[in-house]
């Protein structure tokens, strides 16, 4: 079979320009030196100095950062327990009623998360600043670790989980030693996932943040509302590749573990 | 010369290591376990062999703690399992799927249980090497189990689950995974490691082979019940019901009528117009006379005429021939009707065997040969 007709070639290429010829404008012009948007005036990188020279953004950067890490981590522990129960819970009352309320969050519009959850600190008297964004982000991120740990889990032996119990271990320690080895690049992948949903985010985090709790995705809509800036090229690109990278170290550490797990295969294949 | 014969279960004064009392298992509305009560004794080597889904591996995971009866004790050493803590429990098992840990080496698979024992630190590292050695495998101490393999592997599983030194070694299926040459050879490393070690194992298997080799009893389990315990010998010469004669081995089961004769045997009315068969037995015939006579394949004489002094013999044709390299399996249909296997030792070359298809022939068997059943 031909793979590159002429048809499959402007597809490809139609597809992609769709995709990333917008993103692909902002990097360019994050470079321009004019301080008009639109007019190309040469190369620069004036406005990533500036950039780091503006407080507001910096701080914006280190919320975001802030909440980043501290609600991945969260949903991070949270997720791969509840993945643990569904997985290896056996069959209780209302099992499949449970794993299907950990996906709806999946799809559940963003403003709707958001309204809720805002509600619900209202209600409950908690000042909204970074703690609220920190919680609302675990809150959504977890069904996201959630689904990549279980997927692990479930091609995982269990006779492997009972010989460590078999030889001693108490559960805990049976999971701490053995389980988590075992699945814990699932567990970075989902981390890394938990991390980037958590920088992107904007609808969720306008809901429940405070007067002195701005992430940069606020930041940034608040600026271009105000007036487009090449400041705001530099920052976007900067995130750009801030998720570009984890998107992509997530998928190579999980490309990585399925090879790894084929080779074993094949090779314990081979040695039988 | 003088050799003291291994069989505690005949002894009235030996105590049972392991004791079944009435134990049950249900999962939901099904029943695993129905009611088994049975003992197994020290430096035994056991087998639980049945069909998939007999219950047989449900047993085996209760002795090791792994899943609770439903109703009934399991005693070990005379204390109820349940009383005692998993992790303090000298049990240990041998999984199926070997189950060993792949983040870990094979001397960290093996020091894997000693490091959460009593064991000092400093003697982890010799009992490592012991167990290395007594399986074979003293060079590879360093490699992860993927890059082993299958045979290697199923040893480090063994030595891993030997390595505490457990009174009880529970193996599931412990070389399901392994060819046929390979699994002959580690059943007989297998009984020689039980028998220096002394360690009292109980093995899971439904390769009726692998427990006729390796076990000193064997129990038959069945829809959940046990059906005859016994040493492998006498399960398959002296099977106690059609069900256990069935399972093991190859056999004929002819049904008939059977009545004592004057001279204490037994006479078989099992066709018309055929004469009866004689059969050297001391099974209660039941009121209705109906019994079930069994007789392998192997313990029949097949011949071209009819031999004088047989004690039985009946005439037929051969319909098919199996030819298995070391035997010969000859399905021979008999004048009454009935189809029976008839096993021949392929002593000679193929070229010269004396029988082949549609040729009449009669088979002939001892007196003492078959077996009368009546369950």
């Amino acid at each position: 079979m031909k793979r590159f007709t002429w048809f499959n070639t402007i597809s490809l290429t139609l597809g992609f320009a769709f995709l990333y010829i917008p993103m692909l404008i902002l990097i360019i012009y994050s470079f321009n030196a004019s301080k008009l948007v639109t007019v190309w005036a040469g190369f620069s990188t004036q406005w990533y100095s500036r950039l780091f020279n503006n407080e507001a953004f910096i701080d914006a950067a280190w919320v975001t950062l802030k909440v980043g890490f501290i609600s991945s981590c969260a949903a991070t522990i949270l997720g791969t327990m509840i993945a643990y129960i569904m997985v290896r819970g056996g069959r209780f009352y209302g099992r499949s009623l449970f794993s299907s309320m950990i996906y709806a969050p999946l799809v559940m519009p963003e403003v709707i998360t958001g309204l809720s959850l805002l509600l619900l600190f209202i209600s409950i008297g908690l000042d909204r600043g970074v703690f609220t964004i920190i919680l609302a982000h675990t809150t959504f991120s977890m069904c996201y670790v959630s689904v990549v740990v279980s997927s692990r889990l479930a091609s995982f032996d269990v006779s492997i989980e009972e010989a460590a119990i078999d030889l001693g271990c108490t559960a805990f320690d049976a999971f701490r030693s053995v389980t988590l080895p075992i699945i814990a690049p699932a567990v970075i992948s989902g981390w890394l996932l938990a991390f980037t949903l958590s920088l992107d985010d904007l609808v969720i985090a306008s809901f429940v943040s405070g007067p002195a709790s701005t992430t940069l995705p606020i930041k940034i809509y608040s600026s271009v509302r105000l007036g487009l800036s090449p400041e705001i090229n530099a920052l976007s690109t900067l995130m750009i590749a801030v998720v570009t990278f984890g998107v992509l170290t997530s998928s190579i550490i999980s490309k990585r573990a399925i090879k790894r797990q084929k080779r074993e295969e094949e090779q314990a294949f081979k040695n039988g | 010369m003088f050799m003291t014969i291994f069989e505690p279960w005949n002894e009235t004064n030996s105590k049972p290591f392991i004791e079944f009392r009435g134990v049950s298992k249900r999962f939901g509305a099904l029943t695993a376990i129905d009611n088994v009560s049975f003992s197994i004794y020290e430096r035994e080597f056991f087998a639980l062999l049945g069909p998939s889904g007999c219950g047989k591996t449900t047993l085996m995971r209760m002795l090791g703690g792994l899943e609770k009866p439903s109703k009934g004790q399991i005693f070990i050493d005379g204390q109820d399992i349940n009383t005692i803590p998993a992790n303090k429990r000298s049990v240990n098992m041998m999984f199926q799927s070997y189950a060993l840990f792949p983040h870990l080496t094979v001397a960290d698979n093996i020091a894997f249980g000693l490091k959460r024992s009593d064991m000092p630190k400093s003697e982890i590292p010799d009992r490592v090497n012991e167990m290395l050695k007594l399986v074979q495998l003293d060079n590879l101490d360093a490699r992860k189990p993927h890059q082993i393999s299958g045979g290697q592997r199923q040893r480090v599983a063994l030595a891993r689950s030997l390595a505490k030194a457990p009174k009880l070694l529970l193996l599931d299926e412990p070389l399901g995974a392994l060819d046929k040459k390979l699994r002959q050879e580690t059943q007989f490393e297998l009984v020689d490691i039980q028998e220096k070690l002394g360690t009292t194992f109980v093995i899971v298997t439904h390769d009726q082979e692998e427990a006729m080799t390796v076990a000193s009893r064997i129990a038959i389990m069945d829809q959940g019940k046990l059906i005859q315990i016994d040493t492998p010998d006498l399960i398959y010469e002296a099977p106690s019901s059609v069900r256990v004669a069935d399972f093991i081995g190859d056999v004929n089961l002819i049904e008939g009528n059977a009545q004592k004769m004057a001279n204490g045997k037994m006479q078989i009315e099992w066709a018309e117009s055929q004469p009866a068969l004689i059969a050297d037995s001391s099974a209660q015939i039941p009121n209705d006379g109906k019994i079930t006579f069994a007789i392998r394949p192997e313990k029949i004489a097949m011949t071209k005429h009819k031999p004088d002094d047989a004690d039985n013999a009946v005439e037929g044709h051969i319909q098919d021939i199996a030819y298995l390299g070391n035997v010969s399996i000859f399905k021979v249909r008999l004048t009454s009707g009935q189809l029976m296997n008839a096993q021949a030792s392929n002593t000679r070359r193929l070229s010269r065997r004396n029988f082949t298809w549609e040729d009449k022939v009669w088979l002939s068997w001892t007196e003492t040969a078959g077996i009368v059943l009546t369950k």
